[in-house]
């Protein structure tokens, strides 16, 4: 039974399951509703709770560990002479994935699978026609583990779908029986309702640690087979596949820095004098405009960022600065990256910043006008100081989001690990590493690839330092004036 | 602003330049700090100026870029459809036709060009066939033998057939391409723009809205012209639709939790610091968590909608959290003491009550949700959605499992390719991307607007 009908099928068990302990909770007393604890429909849902709850973590459960249990049972199948000296075991299954998918779309035209596995030139055609492309040429062994993933998989949908019914059913006739009138069917339901409600908030705590456990548990590894002091302090970034690479993090972390920095240069004296025209001078009407106006910039998707570095200011930059003044002839630059990155994070300063401004009591205000300051004294030299740790919470908020973007930088800052102070000279930030590292077939056993959990684990640990320290600063400073 | 010192300054000794000073006109000190009053507010005026106009410029720029990619240069000219070329069978059985290959239709549509370009006498010059089989896109021999397979008894007939012309002379009515670009590019010459202006003069070939750009899958790196955007829209579209199955229930569910019920200990506390901190994380992150749990530990298939919409529910969950929190706090607590009074139990008053109350400012935060996970791009390259993908995915839920493109990839993607075309196809997908934000934003505000309750 494929995914999908399963899931309906035991959707339609569940509502079935509702008008039945609906029905029987009000045949128990007769149709007197006054003899049961609860309202009939919470004897209803009680029952459909019971059927669907059980079968849903089960088949999550399931679905998991599938894969799991799928690739051990054809790796089983594959002798590792077999695997070829410029391959790995990993790239080997991807093609098993594949040969196992082609397989059953043959299957499914109905050409005689089992004959062609003896006949391997003609399972290389007919593989071709049927549009599956295959990374090496399929061998016997690879044709006996391919073997293994269908019939696992298959054998799993089976199971899956016996399993889930059978607890359906399970659920049905347990619930069905504890119906009485003495039941408390509310009460069981809110309970179960509340559980589920719990489960749903433990989703976050679990995503950390998913996000956690996935950068050390690689990184671990990655520090196993590569010295972590080259990684931390050779200032050479130079992966070469096939080994012999040398992955220091000092140009990557120089780039990431010197684009956040420029583009906190651009946006942090637009982003905060915008704040204090809009919160200090600015007419109701004028702020009713701009205000949402500036928090576009902060809606607009970051790769339409990346394609304006690419295509506009890029060239732009190059045309009129770099190559008149002899910087550089890249179009891709720390410079090109880092003003389109600061016109981003513009209303991440103002935003925050403009709140901030606002919070600050209009007493201290009215104090500093009436002794006789004009309304910018009063700003700099009254209501900014007040404002000063929340805005220097904003600021670092949005340079923990310079740091982590990635579009703008991949499209528009170059990919040249280099250590220069040149800003008209193309450098590579953390991020862009990350995603060229895994972008493509990957094979998780290399240094190449699994340098870049490393990066990501330091990211992670850098922008969390960053954003507690902000919110820190912000909810102290909060506190002061509530 | 007076000067608060002189009333105090003794008398004895007047200072004679005081003393002609009137208070109606303002003294220098004065002067100064009231030009500063205008300087400081002028850099504010400035500063707004400079982010609007960085708005403006920066929509300007891929308007203009990316409008050109919904009008498209298409040739139209009568192509016979020879049977003896077509079937040599003579069956008249699409399975036997489809043996020929799209060069033999590409010869069919080079000859029908040359006799159509014959009997408006224009003159090629010194062109040859294949010169003029170069005008038009390769893409359109694959397009005939698809119509003809689909219905065998065109064969023998002459059918008005509109293809698109090569994406070089489309570049050359779009001012991409020049007559000096042209003469030192190898796959167009100055000869076939120069006989491109003719054949519009015409008739034969025009410029004109292109549907394709929107259904088309992608294409091949040197057929920019025949690149759509099909497979990526329908990609998004089940992301979204993940998302949107998954985060709203989740994130209600847990706002609820935490906002109605969860009592203030530590381990509530740990769960909101943690989802604060979980709205920061960057968005690649995401993508490694994505690639290392659903791909290579749970065996999820690379490039496929569940996971990208997996990873995306994950990223979207905080940031659904958070609002629908803050409108579950503006319901004022004396409904809740109402429901209470009269005998509903908590979940009750819970889902009688307060949700339905919150539930515009939970749709609209939602909405807003859904736009931010639409346009990210980082976390999908991890996951695999850069794969070159021709073939549309199926229907749901299998579907989900099929590879797939998605907007803001499909974007990515073409800004990594040689061709020039595909800048413009790059801009021309991104207005189309921003069209969809903004109609979600629209919706999210009217939204807002309409059904929200100030208590």
């Amino acid at each position: 039974m494929s995914l999908g009908l399963l899931f309906l099928t035991v959707l339609a068990l569940a509502a079935l399951a509702y008008a039945i302990g609906r029905r029987r909770a009000m045949a128990t007393v007769g149709g007197d509703l006054r003899k049961l604890h609860s309202l009939p429909t919470f004897y209803g849902w009680i029952t459909a709770l019971w059927v669907l709850v059980p079968v849903f973590f089960v088949a999550i459960l399931w679905l998991f560990g599938e894969g799991f249990v799928i690739h051990n049972s054809a790796l089983t199948h594959i002798d590792p002479a077999d695997v070829p000296a410029d391959s790995s075991v990993n790239l080997m299954m991807a093609d098993v994935t594949r040969l196992a998918e082609g397989l059953s779309v043959l299957a499914a035209k109905g050409s005689d699978v089992a004959a062609l596995e003896q006949d391997i030139d003609g399972l290389k055609i007919a593989l071709g026609e049927a549009g599956v492309a295959m990374g090496n040429d399929p061998t016997p062994s690879m044709i006996a583990a391919a073997e293994a993933v269908r019939g696992t998989a298959a054998w799993s949908r089976i199971g899956l779908t016996v399993v889930s019914l059978a607890l359906a059913l399970a659920g049905f006739v347990w619930g069905y029986r504890r119906i009485s009138p003495e039941f408390r069917a509310r009460n069981a339901t809110e309970r179960v309702s509340l559980g589920l409600l719990i489960v749903a908030s433990l989703i976050a705590v679990l995503t950390t640690v998913g996000i956690v456990f996935s950068l050390l548990a690689n990184t671990v590894h990655f520090f196993r087979i590569y010295p972590a002091t080259t990684f931390f302090f050779s200032a050479t970034w130079d992966p070469k596949f096939g080994g012999g690479s040398t992955l220091g993090i000092l140009p990557l972390v120089w780039g990431t820095l010197y684009v956040s920095a420029i583009s906190l240069v651009v946006a942090v004296p637009i982003g905060l004098f915008s704040a204090i025209y809009l919160a200090e001078y600015a007419s109701r009407r004028v702020r009713g405009i701009v205000k949402p106006l500036i928090e576009v910039l902060a809606g607009i998707p970051t790769i339409v960022y990346g394609l304006f570095a690419l295509i506009t200011v890029g060239p732009l930059l190059r045309d009129w600065i770099a190559m008149p003044m002899g910087f550089g002839n890249s179009s891709s630059t720390v410079m090109t990256a880092g003003l389109v990155m600061g016109i981003m994070i513009i209303p991440f300063v103002s935003s925050l910043s403009d709140d901030i401004i606002n919070a600050v009591p209009q007493s201290l205000r009215d104090g500093s006008l009436g002794l006789g300051a004009t309304p910018s004294e009063t700003i700099r030299q009254v209501v900014i100081p007040a404002a000063l740790p929340g805005i220097v919470g904003a600021i670092l908020l949005a340079a923990s989001r310079a740091i982590g973007e990635t579009m703008i930088v991949v499209l528009g800052a170059g990919a040249a690990a280099k250590l220069s102070l040149n800003p008209f000279e193309a450098m590579t930030t953390v991020t862009v590493k990350i995603v060229s590292q895994l972008t493509g077939d990957t094979e998780f056993a290399s240094p190449e690839t699994l340098v870049a959990f490393a990066l990501g684990l330091t990211l992670f640990t850098f922008t969390l330092a960053l954003n507690v320290v902000a919110l820190v600063i912000v909810r102290k400073y909060r506190e002061q004036y509530e | 602003m007076t000067d608060g010192s002189m009333t105090l300054a003794p008398m004895a000794t007047p200072e004679p330049a005081r003393l002609r000073h009137s208070l109606f006109a303002p003294d220098k000190r004065t002067a100064a700090r009231n030009a500063q009053e205008a300087r400081f507010r002028f850099y504010g005026l400035v500063a707004i100026v400079i982010a609007l106009l960085a708005l403006v410029w920066l929509l300007f720029s891929i308007f203009s870029a990316g409008l050109p990619a919904f009008r498209q240069t298409f040739v139209e000219i009568p192509v016979t459809l020879d049977a003896a070329v077509l079937d040599k069978a003579g069956h008249g059985d699409p399975a036997e036709m489809a043996s020929v290959t799209t060069i033999g239709y590409g010869k069919l549509i080079g000859k029908a060009l040359a006799a159509e370009i014959e009997a408006k006498g224009i003159d090629i010059g010194a062109m040859t066939p294949k010169d003029l089989v170069g005008m038009i896109s390769e893409n359109a021999a694959a397009d005939l033998r698809d119509r003809v397979l689909a219905d065998p008894k065109l064969l023998g007939t002459t059918v008005q057939f509109t293809a698109l012309a090569n994406g070089r002379i489309d570049g050359y009515f779009k001012g991409r391409v020049t007559m000096e670009s042209a003469a030192r590019d190898n796959n167009t010459s100055p000869e076939k723009l120069m006989l491109a202006d003719k054949l519009v003069a015409a008739g034969v070939m025009d410029m004109r809205f292109n549907p394709g750009f929107l259904v088309m899958p992608d294409a091949s790196d040197k057929r920019p012209e025949a690149a759509g955007l099909g497979v990526a829209i329908i990609g998004s579209l089940y992301m979204m639709a993940v998302v949107l199955c998954l985060a709203l229930p989740i994130g209600v569910a847990a706002s609820v939790y935490l906002e109605e019920f969860a009592p203030k200990n530590r381990w509530t506390d740990l769960i909101e610091v943690n989802i604060a901190n979980l709205a920061a994380v960057p968005s690649i992150v995401y993508g490694i968590l994505g690639l290392s749990f659903f791909i290579n530990f749970a065996g999820l298939p690379q490039s496929a909608p569940i996971v990208g919409g997996l990873v995306l529910t994950l990223m979207t969950l905080p940031r659904i959290i958070i609002p629908t929190r803050a409108a579950l706090k503006a319901v004022p607590p004396s409904i809740r003491d109402a429901a209470l009074g009269v005998g509903a139990s908590k979940l009750q008053t819970v889902t009688h009550h307060v949700l339905p109350l919150a539930m515009p400012g939970v749709l609209t935060g939602t909405i807003i949700g859904l736009a931010q996970a639409l346009g990210e791009t980082a976390p999908l390259l991890l996951i695999g959605m850069v794969a070159f993908v021709r073939d549309f995915p199926g229907a749901p839920l299998s579907g989900l499992f099929d590879p797939a493109s998605a907007l803001p990839v499909q974007i990515y993607n073409w800004t990594q390719r040689g061709d020039p075309g595909f800048v413009e196809r790059a801009s021309g997908a991104i207005i189309v991307l921003l069209v969809f934000l903004i109609i979600m934003n629209t919706a999210a505000i009217i939204l807002r607007r309409r059904y929200e309750r100030r208590w």
